[in-house]
Order: C-alpha cells, then sequence, then structure tokens
C-alpha cells in the first residue's frame, strides 16, 4: 500500500482543494500519470502521482480543501495489488476498502501495461480544469452546463455563458448544491498572500548575497537572429532560451548553485530543473519549472517554454513542474528594467536575474563600439555558497552566452 | 482581406492569447506592449497566429510593426500588395 497525499505544490502553498479525480478506485496508474486536479491559491495544478499501482480507496472527495500532507487516496503498489487484481489477495484488501459508494464497479482485472484512458471518462462530463474553477467560482451548477467544446467538453465559456444566462434553474438551487468547503476564490488576492508568505520567509531565512556583472550579448544575439531567418515563424526561438540554457549548463561547473537548503543543509540536485518566473498579467506571478534543460537542445526548451507559458496563462499546471525547480531565473527585459536582482524562492539557493539587452558604448580591443549588452545577476544564499562560488558562476554564464552556437 | 477582415482576426487571436483583455478597450493607434502588458512570448504566438490564418510570412525584424492593430493593418496590407 502506498499514500497518495496532497503534495506540497511550492513553498507558499498550505492547503489545497481536490477539484476533480481523474482516477476512481480499481484505476490503475503509472509513475507520472496526472491522477486528480487541485487549486491551490496561485493556480490550478494537475496533480501526478509518483508511483505505480491500483487505485484502492480516494479518501478526499471532491470539493474538499485539506492542508498538504493530508491522505488523499490510497494505492495498492505495482507488486501487492496488481498481480492480485483479479481476486487472490484482493480479500486481503478488502477491509481497507470500505466500498466507495455505489459507481465503482470492481476492477475488471486491468492489464496494467495498458492504463488505458476509458476508465475515468465515461462517469463524468468532460470539463478543462480552467472551466471546473470558473464554475466553482461563479457558483454555477455544472449539470446544468452545455458544452460546446470536443466532444461535448464543458469550456470556460460554456460555464461564463451558463453563469450570466437568467434563464433556467442556475442560480437559486446552485448555490445550495455545491459541496461546502468551496468558497468562491479570489485568485488574486489568494496569490498575493501566497507569494507574501513565500518572500518574506525567504528574506526571514535566507541570508542572500547579490552579484552582478555587464554581459556582451552580440555573438548571442547575431547568433539568433541568423537561426531565425532560417526558421519558420513557429519554430523560431526566443532568445530567453539561450539564457535558460547557459544558466543551467553553469550549473554543472557550480553545483553549489542547484538544489535544495533543508533541516539546516543544502542538498544539492543531479537534475537541473529550472524555474522560470511568468507574471500573470491580472496580476501575481508564478516560476513553474521546466525540466532537465541542461540536457535539452534550444528548440526543445523552446516548445517546453512556449508551453508553460501558455498554461500559466490559462491557469493550468502540473504538480511536478510546479514543485520541483532547483533554481530560478527571472527576466524582467521585456518589461525595460535593466537590472533586476531577485528574491530566492525558498528552499532554492540562487536565482539567476536577466535585464533588458540595450546598446551600450563597449571597449574591446582598444576600440570602443556599440554592443547589445544585458545585466545578469545572480542572488545566492549564503549558507550555500559564497560570493566567490556565485561570481564563477556568473563569470560561466557570460562565457556560456559567448558561444550560442554550442548551447 | 479588408482591414475590417484584419482586424477581426488578429483581436481573435489576441483574445486567445490574453483572454482577460477587453478587446473593446484596446486603442488600435497603441503599442499592446504598453497597453496591456503582452510579452516577447505573446508577440510571437500573435506572429504565429496571424502567419498560420494569412498565410504571410513574417519576419523577425517585422515583429515591431504587428505590436499595435492599426499598424498590423498597414503592415499586412504593404506584404499582400
Amino acid at each position: 500500500m502506498a499514500d497518495f497525499l496532497m503534495p506540497s505544490l511550492g513553498a507558499d502553498m498550505e492547503a489545497g482543494t481536490v477539484l476533480q479525480w481523474l482516477v476512481k478506485p480499481g484505476d490503475a496508474v503509472k509513475r507520472g500519470d496526472i491522477v486528480a486536479v487541485v487549486d491551490t491559491e496561485k493556480a490550478t495544478i494537475e496533480v501526478e502521482i509518483f508511483q505505480t499501482g491500483v487505485i484502492q480507496k480516494i479518501v478526499v472527495p471532491e470539493g474538499e480543501k485539506v492542508p498538504v500532507g493530508t491522505l488523499l487516496a490510497v494505492l495498492a503498489v505495482d507488486g501487492e495489488a496488481v498481480a492480485a487484481a483479479p481476486e487472490a489477495k484482493r480479500a486481503e484488501h478488502a477491509p481497507v476498502v470500505p466500498a466507495p459508494a455505489a459507481p465503482t464497479p470492481p476492477a475488471p482485472a486491468r492489464v496494467v501495461a495498458k492504463p488505458a484512458p476509458e476508465p475515468a471518462a465515461p462517469h463524468r462530463a468532460r470539463i478543462s480544469p480552467l472551466a471546473m474553477r470558473v464554475a466553482m467560482e461563479l457558483k454555477v451548477d455544472l449539470a446544468t452546463v452545455k458544452g460546446t467544446g470536443p466532444e461535448g467538453a464543458i469550456t470556460k465559456a460554456d460555464v461564463e455563458r451558463a453563469a450570466k444566462a437568467p434563464s433556467a434553474p442556475t442560480p437559486a438551487p446552485a448555490v445550495a448544491a455545491p459541496k461546502p468547503a468551496v468558497a468562491p476564490i479570489d485568485r488574486s488576492a489568494t496569490m498575493r498572500k501566497a507569494i507574501a508568505a513565500a518572500m518574506a520567509r525567504s528574506k526571514r531565512e535566507i541570508p542572500h548575497y547579490y552579484l552582478g556583472t555587464h554581459v556582451d550579448m552580440s555573438k548571442a544575439m547575431a547568433w539568433i537572429q541568423a537561426e531565425n531567418l532560417k526558421r519558420p515563424v513557429a519554430e523560431r526561438l526566443l532568445y530567453s532560451v539561450m539564457l535558460l540554457k547557459a544558466v543551467a549548463l553553469a550549473v554543472h561547473e557550480i553545483p553549489e548553485m542547484n538544489g535544495y537548503w533543508i533541516d539546516g543543509a543544502f542538498k544539492p540536485s543531479e537534475a537541473v530543473h529550472v524555474g522560470v518566473a511568468i507574471s500573470i498579467r491580472q496580476g501575481g506571478l508564478i516560476a513553474p519549472a521546466i525540466h532537465d534543460v541542461d540536457k535539452n537542445s534550444l528548440s526543445e526548451i523552446m516548445v517546453s517554454l512556449r508551453d508553460l507559458v501558455k498554461r500559466v496563462r490559462a491557469g493550468v499546471l502540473r504538480s511536478s513542474e510546479i514543485a520541483d525547480a532547483t533554481i530560478t531565473v527571472t527576466s524582467l527585459g521585456d518589461e525595460g528594467v535593466e537590472t533586476v536582482f531577485g528574491v530566492i524562492y525558498p528552499p532554492q539557493v540562487a536565482l539567476v536575474g536577466f535585464g533588458k539587452i540595450v546598446e551600450r558604448p563597449w571597449a574591446s580591443g582598444a576600440m570602443v563600439g556599440a554592443r547589445p549588452v544585458m545585466m545578469a545577476s545572480v542572488s545566492g544564499d549564503h549558507r550555500a555558497s559564497d560570493g566567490h562560488r556565485g561570481a564563477l558562476f556568473l563569470a560561466a554564464i557570460e562565457r556560456l552566452l559567448q558561444a550560442p552556437e554550442k548551447l | 482581406m479588408t482591414d475590417d477582415e484584419i482586424k477581426a482576426l488578429y483581436l481573435r487571436e489576441l483574445h486567445k492569447i490574453a483572454p482577460e483583455v477587453e478587446l473593446g478597450e484596446i486603442d488600435p493607434a497603441v503599442d499592446l506592449r504598453e497597453q496591456i502588458d503582452l510579452d516577447s512570448m505573446d508577440i510571437l504566438n500573435l506572429a504565429i497566429a496571424i502567419h498560420e490564418a494569412t498565410g504571410v510570412d513574417i519576419p523577425e525584424a517585422d515583429y515591431p510593426q504587428m505590436t499595435s492593430l492599426n499598424g498590423c493593418v498597414a503592415y499586412l496590407h504593404s506584404r499582400t500588395r
């Protein structure tokens, strides 16, 4: 047996609301499957499971808000139930499964290799997590909403239309009906609170040091402009992917920048998952991770970045990318800012900041010319590293950006 | 394409990129990056969407001409003429 707990999706999360279960008892799941949709102060998160097995029991029903660490569901891990699914060990597990409601039929001996997509679908209307959240905020009873999306899926627009429609039985009964724990969420206020908690903790606990340097971006910009000329519109790169890759590679040289400060000690991370601070136009920001940036090509990072920005703006993220950034990058160049010294996102130990690229006089080889110049900064956790190592890290980023073709 | 068709296309794609924006309040002459806080990723997505809808290849160097509604209309006319 394994417990599936309400995950901590970042230092600023204390509790989450289970919006939707995508599995039911008897369903086979494998590591990485998205099993539930959880609402936090900051976003709607698709929560992945990190063990392979069979769902035995759903403990927290949809609509309930519970603290981080609460048991959400019980899972029979691989060996146990999977081999046992038909009948053998079923008896052993029986006491643990107090027949959750009626509608869940006993798992028909499922082959684990194929956790086919059918099981979750039939017993509920198709609805996107975003639409579901909006429905909760607007107190719309989903049973009254007609879906117009693909395969009759309920979209955000459908929910909003239903909320506005003075028509049928929506308003009054809907308010009475919803599950008790769910209050309408003022996203920007709760996000403000979450950011306040995380940033206050950072400044309270982390002794920051700050370093900055000017980086000559002429080679990098010339390279990416030439590269983009060769590419169709949809495959072009933003220069920020070069920055992300340079940070990820620099971390190999100075590993003290990559990992977590937990329980009074630095725990370096093998993997390099770069958190990208993405602003949300209605206010607030979130810094989900792009995984294994050091191992991916610029094109692959670009695809991940586009996907991530799209989902941040739509308000739907996955649990792994929210929880596991090992270092964060913030880039305020689009806003016209030249210098940013960021606040480290605990329990991470470093944050890299990039400002706007500006034309500046630049002396090189006894000649002064105009070059595109960008300020790069690092905020380091002095418990995990010293300024000297931070300086080498920044120098590595600068050096890597001078050979963009190798990124 | 007529001006109105281009404007409708532009606003439709803008709505997909920034659903929270009230399209009726957009000033067609002002840069969207200043008006509604679009960033370089949004502009790229807008360029991709307009390319896909019109077939016009938009070089990166021309993105700045597309960052206002009026600018985009003028730009697409100049490219499709």
